[in-house]
């Protein structure tokens, strides 16, 4: 197939559709109202079902329902309505059920503005609900990558039975790139969804639960997940790593920031700075192989569009705090390449 | 590394500011390009305003975002020229809708070219054309893709069924070349 013009947020629809995704539940928020929008337009023609629920809230225990019956499907919204999704997604999480949630993030904190942000790391890495549970969660750096990771995360949901969540910003939703919707070269091979609630057809009942009384055994349930999600951290670390080689000097940034830190890691190449970039492409579990062997890097410097949070990973990863100086900015506000340039070089110093 | 043109283009709403970006945009797709199109959104829209950033490169794009550092900024009104003049970095160019903007940039580092787009198109007697007129302007200087590409655009950009509007658009992107040059 030849490439083709699209916006990311109707990058998301098409790749959704092409994975098989039929019910889409949400509720308006810019800047990811193309999302709802395109596939009110699109899943009936597909024989799928768009729901524009009340809220969020009630858009997030949908999903939940109709992941439930074996269904693949999803939610978008962008970040004040996914902090009102957290309780859903704790429940499914416990649940272990394969939903996809896509978040493009806007300015915080509380309402905050539209324009793009990173400032949501904290509630999706971190995940924002009670309880233990862990998320996995994909970190696009431009519409392709958009397509491909929504293609595979309702393969990954599936397989793992637990949500993914999609973590692009609103430039990510609002920008238009070349794409080309295709399926994964290595397809996963998927269990049977055995547990789904589909319905009495003469065969065992099935039980989706969420509440467990007893302590002992909810421990338990905590520790089955536990082993599943150490499987994730171990098969599912993901990174590109931009002009490492011979770097003295290591940015480390992830989504749009990334695009940002590449053309700076491009001029300052050119100034003869010895400088390269790990981008995680996944968040969580997030890529610390990418900082082993890498003891001779001088510095991290992590650049994110929010006051820093990703800081805290990349100091765990490289097992030492010291050595990791941050700039980003917050709110909306994009910083350009100049900045991070003079950022990287009042770190490097003479450096070069 | 190949040649990059980031190019931002400001009006407001109904000069076809956006589909500017995307006919460059799409022809430097069809031209094997690594292409970017990124719109204003939001509150920056409200009042009529609109602005589009374009990035058309030989390379993979860095920063789809223009800040400052624009090598092409095309402003089609008064607004978008006391609010945008900055975004051309140094030794770049700036077109002006010279229909609407009869102030000069205070700027002497850059190349300025006047365009009276307006006029144009209604001596061409469809005021709609102004975008083209202007799209062929800034090509015929700039050479970022090939003109045939940007009405092969066209029809990716506005759809199949407005096919027959091309020749019209031909003609308004050969007039606004020779207006440069």
């Amino acid at each position: 197939m030849a490439k083709i013009l699209l916006k990311g947020n109707e990058a998301v629809v098409r790749a959704a559709i092409e994975a098989g995704c039929r019910y889409f539940f949400g509720y308006p928020i810019t800047p990811q109202n193309e999302i709802p929008e395109y596939f009110s337009k699109e899943l009936p023609k597909v024989g799928g079902t768009f729901v524009q629920a009340e809220s969020e809230v009630a858009a997030i225990n949908m999903l939940y329902g109709a992941v439930a019956a074996g269904a693949r499907a999803m939610t978008s919204s962008s970040s004040p309505g996914v902090a009102l999704k957290q309780e859903g997604i704790g429940y499914i999480s416990k649940a272990e059920l394969p939903a996809v949630i896509v978040n493009m993030m806007r300015g915080g904190p509380g309402l905050g503005s539209i324009q793009p942000s990173q400032s949501d790391y904290n509630m999706c890495v971190k995940c924002g609900s009670n309880g233990d549970y862990r998320n996995i969660v994909m970190a696009p750096g431009n519409i392709q990558e958009l397509v491909d990771m929504v293609i595979e995360a309702f393969d990954m949901a599936d397989y793992y039975t637990n949500p993914v969540v999609i973590l692009a910003d609103g430039l990510i939703g609002q920008m238009m790139e070349p794409v080309e919707i295709k399926q994964p070269e290595v397809k996963r091979e998927m269990p049977e969804k055995t547990w789904a609630l589909t319905g009495k057809n003469g065969g065992e009942p099935h039980r989706i639960i969420n509440l467990n009384l007893d302590a002992n055994e909810l421990e338990q349930v905590n520790i089955e997940l536990f082993k599943k999600y150490a499987v994730i951290e171990e098969n599912e670390q993901r990174y590109e790593e931009y002009k490492m080689d011979d770097a003295e000097y290591a940015f480390v940034s992830y989504g749009t920031a990334s695009r940002i830190v590449r053309s700076a890691v491009n001029e300052l190449r050119n100034e003869g700075y010895k400088v390269g970039m790990i981008r995680p492409l996944l968040l969580w579990p997030f890529p610390e192989k990418a900082f082993e062997g890498k003891d001779h890097i001088k510095k991290y410097m992590d650049v994110e569009f929010s006051m820093g949070q990703m800081v805290d990973d990349v100091k765990l990863a490289c097992n030492d705090k010291h050595k990791v100086e941050f700039y980003g900015r917050a709110g909306g506000v994009i910083p350009s390449v100049n900045e991070v340039v003079d950022f990287a070089k009042k770190v490097m110093g003479g450096a070069q | 590394m190949g040649v990059t043109h980031k190019i931002f283009c400001a009006g407001f709403g109904g000069q076809g500011v956006m589909s500017m970006g995307q006919l460059f945009s799409y022809a430097g797709l069809l031209a094997g390009k690594e292409v970017t199109w990124c719109p204003s959104y939001g509150p920056e829209m409200r009042g009529g305003e609109a602005n589009c950033s374009v990035n058309i490169s030989d390379d993979l794009i860095g920063s789809p975002v223009i800040k400052q550092d624009a090598t092409v900024a095309v402003l089609m009104n008064v607004a978008a020229f006391k609010k945008f003049e900055n975004q051309v970095k140094p030794g770049g160019s700036l077109y002006l809708n010279s229909s609407l903007i009869h102030e000069k940039p205070s700027r002497t580092d850059i190349n300025v070219y006047y365009v009276p787009v307006n006029d144009i198109a209604a001596e061409m007697g469809n005021t709609k054309l102004a975008n083209m007129i202007m799209l062929g302007a800034v090509n015929k200087i700039e050479k970022i893709v090939d003109d045939e590409l940007l009405l092969e655009a066209f029809t990716k950009v506005f759809g199949e069924k407005k096919a027959n509007l091309i020749p019209i658009n031909r003609e308004a992107i050969a007039k606004g070349a020779a207006s440069v040059g």
